[in-house]
């Protein structure tokens, strides 16, 4: 072993620890899935044949199929309306930049500062003075403008060259045009960014889905799986099942998009 | 909508100044900016109907005081927040959430800093396999996280079994019922699911920094240590000051972890300031007025200490 490679021991056992730490409780997750509750206080950390007896008793406790859809329509519309408002808005900013628009930006950005827990109130008294409490639109509407996403935009629009915009003008194409024809395809990656963000934050997202949707019927699969644990008995097989379907969506899609994540991320805080 | 993610504004350094556009609506460059207002206005009037207003509505919220719908402006005014000062309730969550704030943020931007560099090192292999292993706890729900930890932090659980296992305890312990170990787990929770966020962030910071500025203190004779200390520091200042900020607004917002993984419990001890705050709106006797009053602290802590890391971050040397 040469000097150099003897050097970094150290660095590749921190890096081997904390690489196992982070994979270790999604191991013990998926493993619990497929055992019985008494096998997972056992400590079990082998694979059992438990997976489908445990589905079954899931399927028999709770409205698992209402909880995915309610989840996936939740985070699919949020995904889609915020990705359209932040590109539009993100390369308005840019491409018809001026100083008055600079500072609505600056504004824009304090709303990151301000802590959902001093606006849920207010919202939720919004929406019920609506009559949207437990509705799609109240889950959705307060997640679709996100400064960080439109910041994100802005950037990624900054080095969208200013060339194609005028050329496309001159060939007679409408401004809209130019957005939907020329940004949108040219920015795959950064859509590809902002759509992990999105997606994960509002299929993830507890609080405000736990005020707003008072109807059961309308449970998340964050709120099923909390709920599961509030009974007398927790089976931890089928709570650790349960946690598993909950985790898959969003972590299948950061694995299949994760190089465009980490592009659209360096780019955007460059 | 969660606390995910909040970077601060790079300051306007655009590279290349469009041409003025026209002062009238009537001229090309003139309808052309008006239709850049038309692109940004269904974002900007979302974010100020569904921030701005809320947050201008809390305050008035919090001058006053009933049941449900019936409310009036409180005699005096202040009394929710009068109220507060006694409430020793709130205190204590309010103690606790500070405690996990300056335990668990230090140790992790550390950890991600620490991390990051490892990482960034040209001739380590497998990157992306580590990369991605460090980060994919953040791709799981804070719900599903906080449930997993308390399954091997239960008593009868698979923390326990490995310590009993190993000799270094001779009973079990009670993790989630007693409060200092109750708000150890919440930290250790913590620590597993935001470290490698903030690592992304250093690596991005990383692979912006000019690599021949390593390069050359490398050869003026300074070792790695030194290297790092007083050349990739510096020149991360902002991006650590990135990460302190969204750091300390998450953990000022905890509520998942302190809801899901010890129910607040022993006896409020481990709850969150915002968990107290819930209960406060929603369990047992629904006081929006209070309630309103508690999260505008809330929000004056995080403005405070959002401007403090500014002012020390922004100190040139």
């Amino acid at each position: 072993m040469t000097r150099r490679s003897l050097r970094s021991v150290p660095s590749l056992v921190f890096l081997t620890v904390a690489a196992l730490a982070s994979v270790f409780p999604l191991y013990f997750m998926v493993v619990s899935a497929t055992n019985t509750s008494q096998d997972v206080l056992g400590s079990r950390l082998l694979p059992g044949g438990q997976l489908v007896e445990n589905l079954n008793k899931l399927l028999a406790a709770q409205d698992l199929g209402a909880a995915m859809w309610n989840s996936t329509l939740n985070a699919v519309g949020t995904t889609a309306l915020a990705l359209l408002v932040c590109s539009i808005a993100g390369y308005g900013f840019e491409v018809f930049h001026s100083r008055n628009k600079d500072r609505l930006m600056g504004v824009l950005l304090l709303a990151m500062m301000i802590p959902f827990a001093a606006t849920m109130i207010p919202l939720f008294r919004m929406f019920a003075d609506f009559g949207l409490t437990s509705t799609t639109i109240a889950v959705i509407l307060p997640a679709i403008s996100v400064p960080f996403v439109i910041l994100l935009f802005r950037q990624a629009a900054r080095s969208f060259p200013h060339e194609i915009v005028e050329a496309a003008r001159i060939d007679g194409l409408r401004e809209l045009g130019i957005f939907l024809r020329i940004f949108i395809p040219t920015m795959r990656s950064t859509y590809a960014a902002a759509a992990v963000v999105i997606f994960m934050t509002a299929w993830n997202n507890f609080l405000w889905p736990k005020v707003i949707l008072i109807n059961e019927a309308f449970q998340t699969m964050p709120m099923l799986i909390s709920n599961l644990t509030s009974g007398y008995v927790t089976d931890y097989g089928v709570l650790m099942l349960a946690v598993l379907l909950t985790s898959l969506p969003t972590m299948v899609l950061f694995l299949v998009l994760q190089r465009a994540f980490a592009q659209g991320i360096t780019g955007a805080i460059k | 909508m969660s606390t995910q993610l909040t970077p601060v504004a790079p300051a306007a350094d655009r590279q290349d100044e469009r041409p003025p556009s026209g002062r009238g609506f009537s001229s090309l460059g003139g309808r052309r900016s008006l239709t850049g207002w038309v692109f940004l206005l269904p974002a900007a009037l979302l974010i100020l109907v569904m921030n701005f207003w809320p947050m201008f509505q809390a305050f008035i919220l919090s001058l006053q005081t009933g049941r449900g719908a019936q409310l009036s402006f409180a005699e005096p005014l202040w009394f929710n927040y009068q109220r507060m000062l006694a409430d020793q309730t709130f205190w204590m969550t309010l103690r606790t959430t500070l405690l996990y704030l300056v335990i668990q943020v230090p140790i992790m931007l550390v950890l991600a800093l620490i991390l990051a560099n490892i990482l960034n090192n040209p001739r380590l292999r497998f990157k992306g396999m580590w990369r991605t292993a460090i980060f994919l706890p953040c791709a799981v729900s804070l719900v599903s996280y906080a449930l997993v930890f308390r399954t091997m932090f239960a008593t009868d659980g698979l923390v326990n079994d490995v310590l009993t296992g190993m000799n270094l305890i001779d009973s079990p312990i009670n993790w989630l019922g007693q409060t200092q170990t109750a708000q150890f787990v919440i930290i250790v929770g913590l620590l597993w699911r935001w470290t490698g966020y903030n690592m992304v962030f250093y690596l991005a910071g990383l692979q912006n920094i000019d690599h021949s500025t390593v390069e050359a203190a490398k050869v003026d004779g300074a070792n790695s240590v030194k290297t790092f200390w007083y050349v990739t520091l510096p020149q991360l200042k902002p991006m650590i000051l990135l990460t302190a900020i969204m750091s300390t607004n998450g953990t000022i917002q905890l509520f998942d972890e302190s809801y899901n993984l010890t129910a607040g419990g022993p006896a409020y001890t481990s709850m969150s300031v915002s968990h107290y705050l819930y209960e406060v709106s929603f369990v047992q006797n629904p006081n929006f007025g209070y309630a309103a009053a508690i999260s505008y602290v809330i929000l004056v802590i995080v403005a405070l200490l959002a401007a403090i890391q500014l002012k020390v971050g922004d100190k040139r040397d």
